[in-house]
């Protein structure tokens, strides 16, 4: 059974992210150990509410440096929700930016929708080569809470590399990331922990790619 | 593409234990709201919500073993209101495993609440309750809306304005707003769909339609007047309505909903 650390930094629904890897056939800690956290097949960055907040209780453990130590050794990470924005570059809340951990350029913005925070059931857009959507009915839906999010997508991959998968979804016009996969750091502006059974099917698929 | 309309049944708990209007049969005990929520996650219910959970705060540590138990048998979100009035309470039903806050009373009091949650946990999980009433023609308030805040279930009114005080919140921070009718709750009459329209025209936060739900077409006028979400309680604690059955006539009327297998009964 894959071992999966869901990484406590003091941000996220730690265990709705737990019970849902285990249902979804992972051996799950819950743990701000960073060797753990170093160790594990696979690490999951879970959060919740503010950029800003959130990049701060990462920092003051320093996860940041787990992040980059595992994708070095090409080993899985998986951000959800704002455990995906502070993947980026930046964020940017009220007029306030704050750097994020960086490992992909773009910023985090507020969606530009009639109806703000995006809540609720929505369809993704699978991009071609997807592992986590490939094969899914395209009226799947998962559940999304955010107001801010990825609105254009700035990592240009050319050969010999692999470019980023990425996975879209539209609100009220505006259109942003919902999910990357890229080598071993995944991750979904949805939570697949609160999206039921497709929700599942995406962890699972994860999971078996560690 | 388009974000669903979202169907939320709601349980009312106190004391660990669903009250008012229960009555599954096919449940070992339908009072317990762990057991009830499994059941409607099955059925397909969008999102779950529990009100009133801690009548008096000697209930509260069982209200957060009972959210506790709940969130770890369900895989859909879960919202949770009824007593909160600070910070703690918040932090406390979060760490539980609430995935939103609905916060009412304490507002009311005090307006700075609002802003304080959602600096501390984000917008995303500060739900804002509404109890509303149309001021009665011979009523001495005039509110430039015609909807009163209420509070206490809706026997006590404040003089304040309903829709001015939606917009007060979303300013401040609150990231969804569940209205509920307390002319219309109860009466199986359909929602009210002036009040509806008149929220959704001065907010732009998520909207929750409640009270009044009795049958399958007032789910779609409360959705034509503007709301992003349909919750209601006896009709679905009654087996009047199943959560699919709610669908299918939003779907049938055009709206955009999330399908899931029906479990047999």
């Amino acid at each position: 059974m894959k071992k999966v650390v869901v990484f406590d930094y003091g941000s996220g629904n730690l265990a709705s992210a737990a019970k849902a890897l285990r249902r979804a056939g992972a051996d799950v800690e819950v743990t701000s150990d960073l060797a753990a956290a170093q160790e594990a097949d696979g690490l999951v960055v879970p959060g919740v509410g503010a950029y800003a907040a959130c990049m701060a209780g990462l920092l003051a453990v320093r996860g940041e440096r787990v992040i980059g130590r595992r994708l070095a050794g090409g080993r899985p990470v998986l951000g959800i929700c704002v455990g995906m924005q502070i993947l980026f570059e930046r964020g940017v809340e009220h007029g306030e930016i704050t750097d994020g951990v960086g490992e992909w350029p773009g910023t985090v913005e507020r969606l530009q929708a009639p109806i703000v925070p995006h809540m609720g059931w929505n369809t993704v857009k699978s991009g071609n080569g997807s592992a986590l959507f490939a094969g899914m009915d395209p009226e799947s839906r998962f559940y999304f809470v955010h107001s801010y999010g990825v609105r254009a997508w700035e990592l240009e991959v050319s050969d010999p590399f692999t470019p980023p998968v990425v996975t879209w979804a539209e609100h009220g016009g505006d259109r942003f990331v919902a999910a990357v996969e890229n080598g071993p750091l995944s991750a979904t502006q949805f939570h697949p922990e609160k999206s039921g059974d497709m929700g599942a099917e995406v962890l699972s698929r994860w999971i078996a790619l560690l | 593409m388009a974000v669903a309309i979202r169907v939320i049944p709601c349980l009312d708990v106190d004391n660990g234990r669903v009250v008012k209007g229960v009555n599954f049969v096919d449940l070992v005990d339908a009072g317990d709201p762990v057991e009830m929520a499994r059941f409607y996650d099955a059925e397909g219910a969008d999102e779950l919500t529990f009100l009133d959970i801690t009548a008096t705060s000697d209930n509260r540590d069982s209200a957060y073993e009972m959210i506790r138990r709940t969130a770890e048998q369900v895989f859909i979100p879960l919202t949770v209101g009824g007593g909160v009035r600070e910070v703690a309470d918040i932090d406390a039903l979060l760490r539980a495993g609430a995935d939103k806050v609905s916060i009412n009373s304490a507002a009311v009091a005090r307006p700075e609440f609002i802003a304080e949650a959602a600096r501390q946990f984000g917008s995303q999980c500060v739900v804002l309750a509404v109890d509303a009433r149309r001021v009665p023609a011979d009523s001495r308030i005039d509110l430039a809306s015609g909807f009163e805040v209420t509070t206490h279930g809706g026997r006590r009114g404040t003089g304040i304005d309903a829709i001015e005080w939606m917009a007060r919140a979303e300013e401040a921070g609150a990231g969804e707003i569940l209205l509920t009718s307390m002319d219309a709750d109860g009466t199986k009459a359909g929602f009210d769909t002036a009040m509806l329209a008149a929220a959704r025209a001065a907010v732009r936060v998520p909207l929750i339609a409640s009270g009044g739900a009795g049958e399958l077409d007032h789910f779609c006028g409360a959705v034509d007047a503007g709301a992003d979400a349909v919750l209601a309680a006896s009709v679905f604690h009654f087996g009047k309505f199943r959560i699919h059955q709610v669908k299918d006539s939003l779907d049938a009327h055009g709206l955009t909903v999330r399908h899931t297998p029906v479990p047999a009964r």
